[in-house]
């Protein structure tokens, strides 16, 4: 009998030993690929030509917005097809006050940011009403909505044809107009972002979405109001789109209604999906599938909807965690062969 | 006066096909917890494959039709559920919502690379004539259309109550495990749901294509119509789903005659999120029961 316990003593701390060893290894292993590519990020301008930094600005901004949608689908488990909107929101607000008022950049990008929180916190009321499937439907409605505004108001909007000849903006006296600034601007505006993502979702707000996206009536029951912090996830992630959208209009330097259509929420919402939501690296691995793979297989952008759309519906049948997850997957893999051999 | 009734006879046209999109969808949820969110492009792509035969044939738009059916009732029906459905459902409908996400971009692109980006003419099935009678003006085309959407609810109503497989279809919806235990073979139930699904999506495409031209992008729209008319009338009924179809559908016309043109897609997404928000199980709707 005693014999019998303490064996399965050992095994299970064999089985922990074997645990902590192969996720110490990928840590390490994630360090060292997140080193690697902030130093190829750093140094990208010295070899891409103008369109190679084009390229990665626009993922860098697309990857901030896609950390917002992370933030309300990943962390506070709450659908939204709505990001979209809310980067024209912010486009537009922002690219409306300097070109009306002739304000700062950053007053503008700023201004834009606190409109998207705004509106953002808003749209979560419903959020705390229903739930699921329900919820994907009136932030659909609701980018629809935008989308009708921006084409039909076109006393401030200019409508169907968009805004053109957005100026890129100087900051601190620094001209961004070159192809390799704003790239340095887009790079330091995401590794902000990110930290900030990292900051909060280590602090007891980002438990306490994750404690209400796992279990939301033992969360409540613990004192955590679903209330506020389903409002305070879409504030931010909506902000955050506000933040891309103030960043995505002088970076094309025109931005029309389109752009922000309910197409765009649907991929975002696939690059949430394929990074594995719910994980810092997600909307980067996911943004990289979505934008830059395309263009060094050198697909054209419809050609590659259609294999990105096929990779993600078998990605959801065999891997539902999406990309981020297959590492823990093969951890676990990895851990329950030892598993078995120490027993 | 006479032209609001000519607004609300179109608009109960249109939203007789709407009603006939939007049922489906509702019996997928019911009977399987599917929420098809590639609903739209299930309407868009046998319009197109109706435009392919009759050019490839050289036939006209009837027997085109009848090709497409069955082609439509493998596609959207039996290889939808066989592939997509069945591995994804254990799952919860999370990831299926996902998956049919990624099929409707899949199925709008793939269009587009074989169709183009053009809108395509597509022939009526009926002459539009106008009738004239005591001062009230219609539209043959209109009449035409909510006849055929009226025959198919009338229809599909006397399947799901007066038959056998209808009322197995409708204790399968109600609560699978004790159908199972009554013998009724679920999986099979199921199937026949996703075919009238794709028997209803056909036979919408061939209504509507014309009022819209054919184009890789139509499913959007009308996926959009057919989710506002199920929840809008309730999710969980077949009736609420049609009442629902019609609803959104004299709503977008009086609106759009009356207030603004441009904001005609804005009325049925306003209410659709007061509906939402203030009776979430729709209008005809019983409320869901929340699980602990």
């Amino acid at each position: 009998m005693t014999d019998k316990s303490s064996n399965i003593d050992q095994s299970i701390q064999g089985a922990t030993l074997a645990e902590d060893t192969s996720s110490r290894i990928l840590r390490i292993l994630g360090l060292v690929i997140l080193a690697i590519v902030i130093i190829a990020l750093l140094f990208a301008p010295k070899y891409l030509g103008s369109y190679g930094l084009y390229l990665l600005s626009f993922w860098a901004v697309t990857t901030i917005a896609v950390q917002g949608l992370n933030l309300v689908m990943g962390y506070a488990g709450k659908i939204s097809l709505a990001q979209a909107a809310f980067m024209g929101i912010g486009a537009y607000t922002s690219t409306l006050l300097i070109q009306g008022t002739g304000m700062n950049y950053w007053v503008g990008l700023v201004s834009a940011t606190i409109v998207c929180m705004l509106i953002g916190a808003l749209i979560g009321f419903p959020a705390l009403r229903v739930k699921g499937h329900y919820l994907a439907f009136v932030t659909l409605g609701f980018n629809e909505l935008v989308i009708l505004v921006l084409r039909n108001e076109d006393q401030w909007t200019n409508g169907p044809i968009g805004i053109m000849n957005i100026n890129r903006p100087s900051i601190f006296g620094f001209s961004l107009f070159e192809a390799d600034r704003f790239y340095y601007f887009c790079f330091g505006m995401l590794i902000l972002v990110s930290l900030a993502m990292g900051y909060m979702i280590r602090s007891p707000w980002g438990r306490a979405f994750k404690a209400l996206r796992d279990n939301p009536d033992r969360a409540e029951s613990l004192g955590l109001s679903t209330t506020t912090y389903t409002l305070i996830a879409f504030a931010i992630g909506s902000g955050l789109a506000g933040i891309a959208g103030a960043m995505h209009a002088p970076m094309v330097e025109f931005i029309d209604p389109q752009s922000f259509g309910l197409h765009r929420s649907l991929l975002f919402l696939l690059m949430v999906m394929v990074g594995g939501r719910g994980t810092l690296a997600g909307p980067f691995i996911g943004v990289f599938f979505a934008i830059l793979l395309p263009e060094w297989l050198r697909f054209t952008e419809d050609y590659y909807l259609i294999i990105f759309s096929i990779f993600v519906i078998l990605l959801i049948i065999f891997f539902p965690q999406g990309v981020a997850g297959i590492g823990p997957y093969l951890q676990k893999r990895f851990s329950s062969n030892q598993q078995k051999e120490a027993i | 006066m006479a032209i609001f009734v000519q607004l609300l006879m179109a608009g109960i046209a249109t939203g007789a096909i709407y009603a006939l999109i939007a049922v489906g969808f509702a019996l997928l949820w019911q009977t399987s917890g599917t929420i098809n969110f590639a609903q739209g492009e299930f309407v868009m792509v046998p319009g197109f494959i109706m435009l392919g035969l009759m050019t490839l044939l050289g036939i006209g738009l009837i027997p085109s039709f009848i090709i497409t059916l069955p082609i439509s009732l493998f596609l959207f029906g039996f290889l939808f559920k066989r592939l997509l459905v069945d591995p994804l459902i254990k799952y919860g409908d999370f990831p299926l919502v996902i998956a049919t996400i990624g099929l409707g971009i899949l199925l709008k692109e793939g269009t587009k690379l074989v169709a183009g980006a053009r809108g395509v003419f597509f022939p009526e099935l009926f002459p539009d004539k106008i009738l004239h009678f005591a001062g009230f003006s219609v539209s043959t085309s209109d009449l035409a259309l909510l006849g055929i959407a009226v025959m198919i609810i009338i229809a599909l109503q006397l399947f799901l109550n007066r038959t056998f497989v209808g009322r197995s279809m409708q204790a399968t919806a109600q609560n699978s495990d004790v159908a199972r235990i009554l013998g009724i073979d679920v999986d099979r139930m199921i199937l026949i749901t996703f075919l009238i699904n794709a028997a209803l999506v056909t036979v919408a495409a061939l209504l509507i294509t014309p009022s819209y031209l054919a184009k890789f992008n139509n499913g959007e729209t009308l996926g959009l119509l057919a989710f506002m008319a199920a929840i809008v009338g309730g999710f969980n009924q077949v009736r609420g789903a049609l009442i629902g179809g019609f609803l959104i559908g004299v709503l977008e016309n009086l609106g759009a005659f009356y207030i603004s043109s441009q904001y005609r897609t804005a009325f049925p997404i306003i209410l659709l999120i007061l509906v939402i928000l203030f009776k979430p199980e729709g209008i005809f709707g019983r409320p869901e029961e929340r699980r602990i």
